[in-house]
């Protein structure tokens, strides 16, 4: 009796994970939208949903890139640092156009990702180590490009953070789009099946005649435009290209929302949308905490027991 | 199959000893003893128990029932560590010291010299390192990393270690698999000299050679129980064959009872030729060839080069020498897509490891492979996939909740046909099949023979390996036999027999 009950417990609880871990963290987000839709003044402006979104779109493009890199059982420390070369690039090469710009920093993003991706899949240095040493080289290189901080005018990449199309932020539409890509990429082509079959089990991939060096190389490759492309976006909403500071500490934000997101470290499986939806739970999380007039060192925490509950739910996987 | 008496008194026992893990039972209350001053090798095939018992009497597991004496008194080990305080000291196949430390501290590792102050004392340990390691062969700087010491170099570091540890008992797990003749000639003679000190040794091996050559007497291990054990002069080879492979000679005439059909004769070009194929230590000069439409079984025991060999035609082992062709075309070496293009397929032996993706699907799974092949400029075509896969789950009969459910949550069975489906919908000329019925129940067993005796109909050319005789020998047509990484002989028609093949294998065709 006793028994059939605790069974029928520890059933229901593995259920409940289980749940959890699908829909977990669109259900923390509806959540949190509610309680600030009832408790916060002024939650419900349009203004405020335009500055939260600005702020989080290049925080879910380079996470989108983050998935698709832990998908291979790896990560990506480089893309801040990407972010910081993208901004320097952009502001050296504004003289030749906006355009031309923004195509060579996207180029300097997927040569940084090249690197990473060919010491991982061809030399076989383990991805935190060889992205952790593009981490600090390419930060620096960054700053040799563009020691100081500079301010620009050119008119293309100020409307690129500053305008809007039907009222919808320019940046926020192109993380909207890159997202749909990503997502087609991952559920519809067969580079993005052969992505999860690479982080799921490489030797069988292997076995099976998958090229497990291009598919690795080019995840690698993509992680350092979509984290060049966020690094544009965050300069022209700068009006200032500042290599120095720009994009510290975005792989951990990136990193954060893919795990929060439901995508697994272990590989195998890359969740787009869970991804965008991480990542905006952090940012209503830490808007909600400030409007409450709370300090940011709550915000911290708030968001360390979100993290941890996310790697809980994640490691009850069978 | 009572005991003979142990030479010098048991150094080292195991009584009755239980060790059941979730759904197998790896050591069903054997009884083991290891006399002083003797060599004693332990044999049998993959999980007889062999490691399990290593295990439990260096303190890796505990027992679940039995008990374990050393020198006379009942001992319960916590933790290897205390097994080689106690002097059982343990050479793992695969290396089990730490690869980023100097060599020199890998001797002393748990035991290094100290100087006044009770700090160790690098100097010293460096300068006796280096001597005693002269000693083995092993040339190079001790300060250097173990990790970058050739394998050989780094048993023969083990092997010192363990010897240096004052050890009285000192058990071997397959120590010659990565050494050089010369290795293997010192390692011989640190025997004979452990030996004349009155310390035992226990010696797990393959290779019939060493083991005649060194072990006094023998324990055979079968499904967890003890077959055999006695002084191994007395054992004939092909005797000890087939106690390790569990086939009764008087019985191998008695009627099959697996699911292949007769024999298929085919008389067309091989469609496979494999030529030389040779890697240092592991492959020498393997040749073979399949006809169309022809099941060839390679025989051989564990360690044989068996997996190995085909491993090398799927272009998954990169060789130091040896030609692959298919149909007469040569296959560009050491690419697994090549092979796969030439029409080459593997199925491998580890399941889990080497074939399913546990994170995705049964459909994912089955068309991995082909999934370049269903799809157009880079898209996948789901209703294609969805053909592909809807076919082969019907004729393999794969039993899922459907094609959506995870394959880690499927039977042994059930994955191995997904894997099944995963190359027969790549049209293959070559199916390579590496124990394709290890570990799954007998009625999927029944249904994966019937599949590949039905392919082999449809002009496939199929290389089946095996290490249940009776599947080997019903299912082929010619059997390749193996040993040491060469081909030792080869039989066709009636002499594809259990008892030949085995006699190959003991080598007592050899003169």
């Amino acid at each position: 009796m006793t028994d059939t009950v605790l069974r029928r417990g520890a059933a229901g609880r593995t259920r409940v994970i289980a749940w959890l871990q699908e829909y977990g963290v669109y259900a923390a987000v509806v959540t949190l939208f509610a309680f600030n839709a009832v408790f916060t003044p002024h939650f419900l402006a349009v203004d405020n949903f335009r500055t939260q979104l600005v702020q989080v779109a290049p925080i879910v493009i380079v996470a989108l890139g983050m998935a698709l890199v832990i998908g291979t059982e790896g990560v990506d420390l480089s893309v801040g640092s990407v972010m910081a070369l993208a901004s320097a690039v952009v502001a050296l090469y504004l003289g030749y156009g906006a355009l031309p710009a923004i195509a060579m920093a996207v180029l300097a993003g997927a040569l940084i990702g090249g690197a990473g991706g060919a010491l991982v899949a061809v030399v076989g240095v383990q991805p935190i180590v060889a992205t952790l040493a593009l981490l600090v080289g390419v930060r620096g290189l960054a700053n040799v490009f563009l020691p100081q901080l500079r301010e620009f005018t050119n008119p293309t990449l100020v409307a690129l953070g500053s305008d809007s199309l039907a009222g919808v932020p320019i940046v926020v539409i192109v993380a909207v789009v890159l997202t749909a890509a990503v997502a087609f990429l991952v559920k519809r082509t067969t580079f993005g099946r052969q992505l999860v079959a690479v982080g799921g089990n490489r030797e069988a991939s292997r076995l099976s005649g998958l090229p497990v060096r291009r598919v690795l190389l080019t995840v690698y490759v993509l992680s350092g435009m979509l984290a060049a492309v966020a690094g544009v976006l965050a300069t022209s909403r700068l009006q200032a290209s500042d290599p120095t500071s720009l994009g510290l500490f975005m792989e951990l934000s990136a990193i954060t929302a893919v795990v929060v997101g439901g995508t697994p470290l272990t590989g195998g499986r890359v969740r787009v949308l869970g991804t965008v939806m991480g990542a905006l739970l952090m940012q209503l999380l830490q808007a909600t905490l400030i409007k409450h007039n709370l300090p940011q060192s709550w915000t911290q925490m708030a968001q360390a027991v979100i993290i941890l509950a996310a790697v809980y739910a994640a490691r009850e996987r069978r | 199959m009572s005991g003979s008496p142990v030479p010098g008194g048991p150094v080292l026992e195991a009584d009755g000893a239980l060790k059941v893990f979730p759904g197998v039972t790896a050591l069903d209350r054997i009884s083991f003893a290891l006399g002083q001053g003797e060599v004693h090798a332990l044999v049998g095939e993959n999980g007889a128990g062999k490691s399990t018992l290593i295990k439990v009497l260096t303190g890796v597991y505990r027992l679940d029932a039995g008990e374990i004496r050393y020198r006379g008194e009942r001992v319960e080990f916590a933790s290897p560590l205390e097994a080689q305080r106690a002097g059982i000291s343990t050479i793992y196949q695969e290396v089990n010291l730490v690869p980023q430390m100097s060599v020199a501290r890998n001797l002393f590792l748990g035991r290094e010299p100290r100087s006044r102050f009770g700090l160790i004392d690098f100097a010293g340990m460096r300068e006796r390192a280096s001597e005693i390691l002269r000693g083995y062969g092993v040339r190079s700087d001790v300060r250097r990393p173990l990790g970058s010491l050739g394998l050989g170099a780094q048993q023969m570091v083990a092997l010192a270690r363990a010897v240096q540890a004052d050890a009285r008992v000192v058990i071997m797990d397959e120590p010659t698999s990565s050494l050089e003749p010369r290795e293997v000639d010192k390692l011989f003679r640190t025997i004979a000299e452990l030996k004349e000190q009155g310390r035992s040794v226990v010696y797990v091996s393959h290779r019939m050679e060493e083991l005649y050559r060194l072990c006094d007497r023998v324990t055979v291990l079968r499904d967890g129980r003890v077959v055999h054990t006695g002084p191994l002069a007395e054992l004939e080879r092909l005797r000890l064959i087939s106690l390790m492979l569990g086939r009764n000679l008087a019985e191998v005439a008695a009627e099959g009872l697996t699911k292949f059909g007769g024999r298929h004769h085919s008389h067309a070009a091989p469609v496979l030729r494999a030529t030389g194929l040779s890697r240092r230590h592991v492959l020498d000069g393997v040749s073979l060839a399949v006809r169309p439409g022809e099941i060839v079984g390679l025989g051989g025991l564990l360690g044989s080069g068996r997996s190995e060999t085909a491993k090398a035609i799927a272009g998954a082992l990169p060789l130091d020498s040896g030609e692959v062709a298919v149909a007469e075309k040569p296959v560009p070496g050491g690419s697994v897509a090549a092979a796969i293009r030439a029409g080459i397929n593997l199925l491998p032996e580890d399941r889990k490891a080497e074939g399913i993706i546990p994170t995705l699907s049964v459909r994912e799974n089955i068309v991995l492979a082909a999934l370049p092949r269903l799809s157009r400029a880079g898209i996948v075509s789901e209703g294609d996939v969805d053909r592909v896969v809807e076919t082969f789950m019907r004729r393999l009969r794969i039993k899922a909740a459907g094609p959506g459910q995870r394959v880690a949550e499927l039977s042994g069975g059930n994955q191995q046909k997904v894997l099944l489906a995963r190359w027969m919908a790549m049209n293959p000329k070559v199916l390579l099949l590496d124990e394709p019925t290890r570990g799954i129940d007998v009625g999927a067993k029944a249904e994966v023979q019937t599949l590949i005796d039905e392919l082999a109909k449809e002009g496939l050319a199929v290389l089946l390996i095996s290490s249940d005789l009776e599947e080997l020998v019903e299912g082929s047509d010619r059997v390749v036999v193996l040993r040491d990484g060469a081909v030792v002989g080869e039989l066709s028609g009636a002499e594809v027999t259990e008892e030949k093949i085995m006699a190959a294998i003991a080598g007592e065709n050899d003169d």
